[in-house]
């Protein structure tokens, strides 16, 4: 039955927003304020997604510093704060800094909660909770496709669909014996593991995170997966163990009760003793061994929920079956599909050094959201986005600010990039944010793009040009202190400016 | 395509991979990420940084230099090693001419693998070898 006090009753709407997690909230957020009409439905019932539930120990991994270096309702001060969705009012930015209490700058999960739904509340977003989409088939018509997306509540049909409904669903492999272990998602409280002998299966944050909070509860805990473990500092990026979780490694070296296993699971079984026996195999030497163990947690992570969108034709790939997508997260293989949130790293770009984009992460989707809606908007709706103009006499000055300050650069490192058009015919414009990928690939006009860089030890500037159809890339320097504006750099950039301005005074 | 058993899978037959047992097969479908590319992306870059190590799962790319389409690589075969083996940029593209499904390996990582798998870096360099002694060949009758 439909429920009329709901807003978005079951109809046809120009896109239909799947969600309500921070992925789905910014998107909705952004169409608004472009003016575009949707609906947004969401089997929840309320806003945040994963937030409401997740982190199990109820403290994010992502910071928040409410005393850095810049005004907290500036573009600036995103770069240092990784839980605030994105607006244009005042109002609305750096929310998350408002609802911590000053314990860490690790929100906890209410307090992120709060804020999401803080955020909800004050942009006036409109969501139909409760509405559970439940299948999805495609329709042709004279005035083009239609997606059709039953719900519970109804059918809605669009032109567009954005799924923004996060990577949660839980994955457990297919060892023998699996359904001896518990989830991850189906943790207990951590009281009701004091004394038992813990086997965690994986060794990514997850598994880490259950370590950390269980230590002082567990007897003795043993983490395996077939890979060894790396903790960010040594990877020196978001790939690996945050360092928050690092006390069982350390627990692990010094023989404190934590065994850190490179070993891949062959199977779980029940002794007699009613223990139950965990058979390994380890990495190094193929060498058989078991653990004995009361509880087994399976920290093996989660798949998105895309319900029958690959039986329409949605490509997946990787364990997590991310769908494959373009540079603007549509689906690779069915046009109209959109993907917005965390599933948005399925649009990988180019993992330079083999360091991945933050896009699974809130400080990396909202980034994405944005630029997404204003490419819908522009493909799609015809509603152009300013491009306002530069002097070139200040396009150096301007990309060095770009790169020393710029939040979208440092949350997206070689993913996302700042770009300025350089046409003849209508000057020097800032062409905004857009994918790397799509500047390097998606030809066009002479234009200069600025992007910040890791290569997994130093974070640097990178400069790319456009000129007579073909790109150039010139990484900057290292600077210890990360400022990009300084005199050396004016002058490494104001060099190869001259060579795509025909020297017209860029430098 | 999507767990580590399914990779495994999918690379047992691979020349480069041949003389490892399930084992290590496994341990290098947990060691390489898979990737999706669809038709006519670019996956590696000529000139570009950064680059990563590739074996193609499914699908046809081409490479392509200057503008110049040099080979076509399919299934089982690889391309990036030279670029990450010298620290150089890539010098052809390669281009993804049907949808393309490749395990890879990031630049950092691939040294690390190749010494603790001695017999994927023998078929490598034999793989490398039979390009050189074509190219030899090629150059010879120009």
């Amino acid at each position: 039955m439909t429920d009329t006090a709901q807003p978005y009753p079951p109809g046809e709407y120009p896109i239909v927003v799947v969600g309500s997690g921070p992925g789905a909230l910014q998107t909705s957020y952004f169409l608004g304020r472009r003016g575009i009409e949707h609906a947004v439905i969401s089997a929840d019932s309320g806003p945040g997604g994963m937030f409401r539930k997740w982190p199990f120990f109820q403290r994010l991994l992502s910071w928040t510093k409410p005393y850095a270096p810049a005004e907290k309702t500036s573009r600036a001060f995103e770069r240092w704060d990784w839980n605030s969705l994105l607006a244009r009012e005042p109002e609305l930015r750096s929310l998350a800094a408002e609802f911590m209490d000053g314990s860490s700058d690790f929100p906890s999960r209410p307090e992120m909660e709060a804020q999401l739904t803080a955020f909800a509340d004050r942009a006036g977003l409109q969501i139909r909770y409760g509405c559970r989409w439940e299948a999805t088939r495609r329709e042709e018509t004279a005035d083009g496709d239609r997606f059709i997306l039953t719900t519970s509540d109804g059918e809605y049909r669009c032109r567009y669909a954005i799924f923004a409904v996060g990577v949660a669903e839980p994955w457990n492999p297919p060892t023998p014996g699996i359904e001896l272990a518990v989830h991850y998602a189906d943790t207990r409280a951590a009281e009701s593991y004091a004394g038992k002998r813990l086997f965690i299966i994986g060794k990514q944050n997850s598994g880490f995170e259950l370590a950390t909070g269980l230590l002082q509860w567990a007897s003795r805990i043993s983490l395996a997966s077939p890979k060894p473990a790396k903790t960010s500092i040594e990877t020196r990026s978001l790939v690996g163990v945050r360092a928050r979780y690092v006390q069982p490694f350390e627990d692990s070296i010094l023989g404190g009760g934590v065994d850190i296993l490179a070993a891949s699971i062959k199977g779980i079984s029940r002794s007699s003793s009613g223990a139950l026996l965990v058979e390994l195999e380890r990495s190094d030497n193929a060498m058989p061994m078991h653990v004995e163990a009361d509880e087994v947690i399976s920290a093996t992570g989660f798949v998105c929920p895309l319900r029958d969108l690959p039986a329409l034709g949605v490509a997946t790939f990787g364990q997590s079956k991310l769908p494959a997508q373009t540079d603007f997260w549509e689906s690779a293989s069915v046009p109209g599909i959109f993907f917005a949130g965390t599933i948005g790293q399925g649009a990988a770009g180019l993992k330079k050094h083999g360091i991945p984009a933050n896009s699974g992460a809130v400080q990396g989707s909202r980034y994405n959201a944005r630029v997404l809606v204003r490419e819908i908007a522009e493909r799609h709706f015809g509603i152009e986005m300013d491009r306002p103009e530069i002097k070139i006499g200040d396009l150096r000055d301007y990309l060095l600010a770009e790169a020393t300050y710029a939040p979208e650069l440092w949350h997206q490192k070689a993913y996302l990039a700042s770009v300025v058009s350089l046409d003849p015919d209508t000057g020097v414009r800032d062409e905004g944010i857009m994918p790397l990928t799509r500047f390097l690939d998606g030809g066009g006009p002479d234009a200069v793009a600025m992007t910040v860089e890791s290569d997994g030890a130093t974070i640097y500037p990178v400069v790319y040009t456009r000129f007579d159809g073909k790109t150039e890339e010139y990484p900057l320097e290292v600077d210890p202190l990360n400022d990009f504006d300084g005199l050396p750099y004016k002058r490494a950039l104001g060099t190869i400016l001259n060579r795509v301005t025909a020297g017209a005074s860029a430098a | 395509m999507a767990t580590r058993d399914e990779i495994a899978d999918a690379i047992a037959g691979m020349a480069i991979f041949v003389d490892l047992a399930r084992p290590q097969l496994m341990g290098v479908a947990s060691r390489f990420e898979e990737a999706f590319f669809p038709k006519d992306a670019r996956v590696l870059r000529q000139g570009l940084t950064g680059s990563g190590f590739y074996v193609i799962l499914e699908g046809e790319a081409d490479v392509v230099a200057d503008g110049m389409k040099r080979a076509t690589l399919a299934r089982g075969e690889f391309f990036g090693e030279v670029s990450v083996l010298l620290g150089e940029p890539p010098i052809a593209d390669v281009v993804a001419t049907r949808p393309l499904r490749c395990i890879v390996l990031g630049g950092p990582d691939v040294e690390s693998f190749l010494v603790d798998h001695p017999r994927v870096m023998y078929r490598m360099l034999q793989a490398q070898a039979r390009r050189l002694s074509a190219a030899n060949r090629r150059f010879a009758q120009t």
